[in-house]
């Protein structure tokens, strides 16, 4: 406000006050209604989840739901075997994605050649743009046979399978966010670490990497957003059997195939399960996004 | 102006299927709109009457029928005396096969529809068990909900009560697959798959096998000799206009159950 004031009042200087200034106004309420789009279509669809959801959840109870161990609609609706897919597949594409994701940028951002990082950055960025149902369909004919031959199991639509194309699915989240960070910090750092002796190895693990935390966990939070939402590729590759998965080698079903499935059938409690289904979901990433705010807010102080 | 214009033309291109009289409506089973569509395009292509086929799904094509929400419902399972009421017709306008189908590269050929059940509920779990290699069987089924699902459990006799509900005894640890197509790529990718599609889309990469020694095919199913067959089933009430009538009769006309069998489907005459 004051610097908008402040350039009317330099390059109009002859010009009458008004009473009410129509253009500061209009634009202020677009952008607040720009704004408002994001917060009004969370709102609707929470409301809209709900009010489907919540009658499944009244008669089904809410420990029968989330700790039941049977999905078998319309009578039994546990979804504690899909829980634990979802956070298996998604701390197991972590595990896999992040370490990799993490050296990719430090490789990126403090390493690479120019020319070599003229390669690799155009190459993670087209990663970002692949739909998922590409994804999903190089699982199935490169990633499922391998898992087949290589435990010598029969069927290679695993948890393992997820986890695999979800770790890739994450790259490019992660590295560019990551990288960003890095190359945001103020280069005194490196130049401080290096002038007291410290490697450039050393410089980047206890320097660089600490310095760009904040910026890292927020690339690895989306990461785990995409990894949690992710349904299409899932579907193709984990097999979507809904029994509790006695080992990533078994198939399982994730919350968010679950109501990709069924919806185009249910009907009646069986639609507002699946609803619930996704209430669930809706609270995993409401607690995600809490803890890392909170690990940002922790840092700041 | 020109945008008043448009939006009474667009509120007109949404209200004319409701105030055209003519219209016949048709909703229900997904399988059977997939015939119906085709039905209905011809149909309208030689009388000029307006078919509107809307796919919602056995269960409310039923419902939509018995409350008039439709003049047509179209059903791909048996339907119960309790959901209809005594003013609907019930007319079988075509029957679907379904296949269990396996790998081509799996040695066996035959099983009996005991073998089938026990394989899906879980009880058989190796094929050595019924005359094959001594691998696990790796079951594939379809989705919760799906009408392929529920014809093949109904006749299959895979459904058990649990809470006053009739639900799947399908084992849970089965794969599951969306959709004849997914059915398809599991079964064809893996040898020691087995899976059920409808059987119109049987093709040759994967083969049927014979159940009860009786080879899936439309002649033995027209004969009843293939017992793992559903029904597709329109229902009409008695005192639905005539047009709605008028269309009936030619899926059940000659023209009518050629569509039906290039379709891929059983014709009933």
């Amino acid at each position: 406000m004051t610097t908008a004031s402040k350039t009317h009042s330099q390059g109009m200087q002859l010009a009458p006050a008004k009473s009410y200034d129509w253009k500061e106004m209009v634009f202020h309420a677009l952008f607040l209604s720009c704004a408002m789009v994001g917060v009004l279509s969370v709102a609707t669809i929470g409301w809209f989840v709900f009010s489907e959801g919540l009658p499944a959840f009244k008669e089904a109870g809410v420990s029968q739901m989330l700790f039941g161990k049977e999905w078998l609609p319309p009578a039994l609706f546990g979804l504690l075997p899909m829980v634990v897919a979802s956070i298996i597949s998604t701390a197991g594409a972590v595990i896999i994605g992040v370490p990799i994701a993490l050296l990719t940028a430090v490789f990126l951002a403090e390493l690479a050649p120019n020319w070599l990082a003229n390669i690799i950055r155009p190459a993670v960025e087209l990663l970002a743009g692949i739909p998922s149902v590409v994804y999903g369909f190089f699982g199935l004919v490169i990633i499922v046979p391998a898992i087949e031959s290589i435990f010598n199991i029969p069927a290679g639509n695993t948890i393992l399978a997820g986890v695999i194309v979800l770790a890739i699915m994450i790259l490019p989240t992660v590295i560019t966010i990551s990288e960003t960070s890095l190359r945001a910090l103020p280069s005194t750092y490196k130049e401080g670490a290096l002038a007291l002796g410290a490697s450039h190895i050393y410089s980047i693990f206890k320097v660089l990497i600490p310095a760009a935390r904040s910026g890292i966990y927020t690339g690895i939070a989306l990461g785990v957003a995409r990894a949690i939402g992710e349904t299409m590729a899932i579907i193709m590759v984990m097999g979507n059997a809904p029994a509790m998965p006695g080992s990533i080698l078994e198939p399982a079903r994730t919350l968010t195939a679950n109501i990709a499935m069924e919806m185009s059938y249910a009907t009646g409690i069986h639609a507002s399960a699946l609803y619930s289904t996704g209430i669930v979901l809706l609270a995993f990433i409401v607690l995600l996004n809490g803890s890392l705010l909170y690990l940002n807010r922790k840092r700041a102080h | 102006m020109k945008k008043v214009f448009g939006l009474l033309t667009a509120v007109g291109l949404m209200t004319a299927p409701l105030a055209h009289a003519s219209t016949v409506t048709v909703s229900g089973s997904t399988s059977v709109a997939h015939v119906m569509e085709v039905l209905a395009e011809n149909y309208q292509n030689s009388t000029n009457t307006n078919v509107e086929v809307q796919s919602t799904g056995s269960s409310a094509g039923i419902r939509a029928a018995k409350d008039g929400t439709s003049m047509i419902g179209m059903s791909s399972r048996n339907v119960k005396d309790s959901e209809l009421n005594s003013d609907t017709k019930e007319i079988v306008i075509a029957r679907d096969g379904i296949a269990a189908a396996v790998n081509k590269a799996n040695p066996v050929k035959n099983l009996t529809q005991e073998q089938i059940s026990k394989i899906y509920r879980g009880e058989i779990k190796n094929w050595s068990e019924v005359g094959g290699e001594a691998r696990p069987i790796v079951v594939v089924t379809r989705e919760n909900g799906s009408g392929t699902r529920g014809a093949f459990e109904e006749i299959m006799k895979l459904q058990r009560t649990i809470n006053g509900h009739k639900v799947s005894a399908i084992s849970p640890t089965a794969q599951v697959g969306n959709g004849n197509g997914m059915i398809k790529t599991i079964v064809t990718n893996n040898p020691y798959a087995i899976g059920y599609i409808s059987l119109g889309s049987v093709d040759d990469s994967l083969r049927a096998i014979d159940v009860n020694g009786v080879a899936a095919t439309e002649a033995n199913i027209a004969a009843g000799d293939y017992q793992i067959a559903r029904p597709f089933i329109v229902l009409i009430d008695k005192n639905a206009p005539d047009n709605a009538n008028n269309f009936v009769e030619y899926i059940l006309s000659e023209n009518g159950q050629s569509i039906v069998a290039n379709e891929g489907y059983i014709r009933i005459k």
